[in-house]
């Protein structure tokens, strides 16, 4: 019996960067050993190795042929990934406020029609959700949360729409998500929050990392239009709960 | 202070450098010239370093005129008529605009986007180490947008040094070479052979994200849609419709549409430059070759300012133009009134 997990497949993408692929689907499983491959390139950089983008189920690793080429590469990762995920030691723990519905979740009425239920108990759900960053990616700060209850599980819109707000909070697929700047989205619209996940000059500009975990808090349209105002200035909004 | 003027500009201009890198992971693109060689030129022939933050001028015309000061620069990329109030200004040299002189330029005649570089570079803040716009992002600087009409930039005094010429190999219209995947397992071997072998057009509706492409259409094995992931610059992307998509430097950093191949770093910015509506076709090469493609080309970058030549006299200063192909041998480039679109 080999202590060793199955290897990733290594997917050319050009000639300068790999993916690494755990898996075809969104899985929990794949997405620890994204992040655990993630941590152990940080820990010991590769020579070559300029920048790791963690994904769902595979981790894009970009390099510069110059310094190291394809097949030595990935001798290396195939070797990297096959090692025992290590245990997350530390993980971070955000409570992000939301306000639901109405005005800053206009999909929150029809989602609760679609699952012949009431809108106070899609946000029940949702609030009760332990969510995980499983990515971030398309557009700056956009969080990919993973840990969906399955009864919010609902299929995109057949039409995306072309502008959805800043701070959006919405469902699509298996997934949830914060949506840092306003932007096309094909996902449920459930709220919003004040919180930036990304924001130019402030420290840190990008506030969750992939393995983050993350709870939501349901906040009226006072604390939120509060709260919109303090975060515009800076201020952090999301509460850091466990580090 | 000495400033240049954006005295007009056509759309898709804006200030690029070699793109900010490291957080691809936070979903923040890297952006960055679409066609890096032409900016590492017009950098190294105005004494830049070659990544420096220039002037990426769209297909369209634009003008700069020099204020409080006389402003050294340097044309490179998608040759056009070029003048410096009625002289006419060559590509690849080096050239100053005197206080009060406007640099005008036409429509781009080969290729679609030229670089404007200035002694000294682009006086801003940069953002992960970058003046690069992204406008979807709200980043760049001076001006976190396009490039207007009006514009400002604050801009060194020209140091007076004599002007330069570069030679560059000539451009070749062979086609752009792709290495298959990450995803080309989503199509069956016929899909592959119609998206190598058939002739393609990049259509009017691309831009700094993405160029669309136009021909046949090409079918998935299992659907469109994959688990989003990582994406580079040159991906090639299959949605739903089947019309390929090529990601840019200003891309999403994850797509959920399956990459059927991977435009080779050598050829991107080539591939860059190639103007809507021309035909060109893709041809498949080893992970080998696209690797030695890749070291010649940083090696080409890097040993760029060694071909950076004096201009010594007007003799020369034909030669360029000649070599940069904005004179044909019917036009004088003595008499700049013998110069038409």
């Amino acid at each position: 019996m080999s202590a060793t997990l199955p290897p990733p497949r290594l997917l050319p993408s050009g000639d300068s960067a790999i993916t690494v692929e755990f898996s075809r689907n969104i899985d929990d499983a794949a997405n620890q050993r994204v992040l655990a491959l993630d941590r152990t390139i940080a820990r010991e950089p590769i020579a070559g190795v300029t920048e790791t983008v963690p994904t769902y189920r595979s981790l894009l690793v970009h390099y510069d042929p110059v310094q190291i080429g394809f097949d030595a590469l990935s001798g290396q990762l195939v070797a990297l990934a096959r090692l025992p995920v290590p245990p997350v030691t530390t993980t971070r723990r955000w409570r992000i406020p939301v306000v639901y519905g109405g005005e800053h979740g206009i999909d929150l009425e029809d989602v609760a029609k679609a699952l012949n239920t009431t809108p106070d108990d899609i946000v029940a759900r949702h609030v009760a959700g332990d969510y995980r960053v499983a990515m971030i990616g398309f557009t700056p700060g956009w969080s990919y949360l993973s840990g969906l209850e399955k009864s919010l599980h609902m299929s995109r819109r057949q039409n995306p729409r072309l502008l959805t707000p800043a701070g959006t909070i919405s469902i699509g697929g298996v997934q949830t998500g914060v949506q840092c700047l306003a932007g096309p989205s094909g996902w449920h619209l459930l709220g919003r929050t004040p919180v930036r996940t990304y924001q130019l000059h402030r420290d840190p500009t990008f506030l969750l990392e992939p393995g983050d975990a993350v709870t939501f808090a349901a906040v009226d349209a006072k604390t939120f239009a509060d709260q919109d105002r303090a975060a515009e200035a800076g201020e952090i909004v999301a509460e850091l709960i466990a580090a | 202070m000495t400033k240049l003027v954006i005295s007009a500009i056509g759309p898709a201009s804006s200030v690029q450098d070699g793109g900010r890198h490291g957080a691809q992971r936070y979903g923040l693109t890297p952006s960055g010239a679409m066609d890096r060689l032409a900016l590492a030129a017009a950098n190294v022939l105005a004494g830049n370093a070659p990544m420096a933050a220039a002037i990426e001028i769209g297909p369209f015309g634009a003008a700069f005129t020099a204020r409080d000061g006389a402003v050294r620069v340097a044309l490179a990329g998608a040759s056009r008529n070029a003048d410096i109030s009625g002289h006419a200004a060559a590509f690849n040299t080096s050239m100053t605009i005197a206080d009060g002189e406007t640099l005008t330029l036409g429509f781009a005649r080969a290729g679609s986007f030229s670089y404007l570089a200035i002694e000294g570079g682009i006086a801003g803040e940069p953002t992960f180490g970058s003046l690069a716009v992204n406008a979807r992002a709200g980043l760049g600087s001076p001006y976190p947008r396009p490039l207007q009409a009006g514009d400002e930039l604050q801009v060194a005094t020209a140091s007076g040094a004599a002007e330069r010429r570069i030679d560059l190999p000539a451009e070749t219209e062979a086609p752009i070479r792709v290495v298959l995947g990450p995803q080309d397992d989503e199509f069956d071997d016929a899909q592959k052979q119609l998206f190598l072998e058939s002739e393609w057009k990049i259509s009017a509706t691309s831009d700094r994200m993405g160029y669309r492409l136009e021909g046949p259409v090409i079918k998935h094995l299992h659907g469109h849609n994959i688990v989003s992931d990582g994406t580079v610059n040159g991906s090639i992307q299959v949605p739903g419709n089947g019309a390929p998509i090529v990601l840019m430097p200003d891309r999403g950093t994850s797509g959920g549409y399956p990459k059927i191949a991977t435009v080779i770093s050598a050829d991107l910015g080539r591939f860059a430059q190639t103007p809507a509506g021309k035909p060109f076709r893709f041809k498949a090469v080893s992970m080998a070759e696209a690797q030695a493609e890749y070291r010649k080309s940083a090696e080409f970058l890097r040993t760029l300012p060694d071909r950076v030549r004096p201009i010594e006299n007007f003799d020369l200063n034909i030669e360029a133009l000649q070599d940069a192909n904005v004179a044909g041998a019917a036009v004088s480039a003595v008499d700049a009134a013998t110069w038409s679109p």
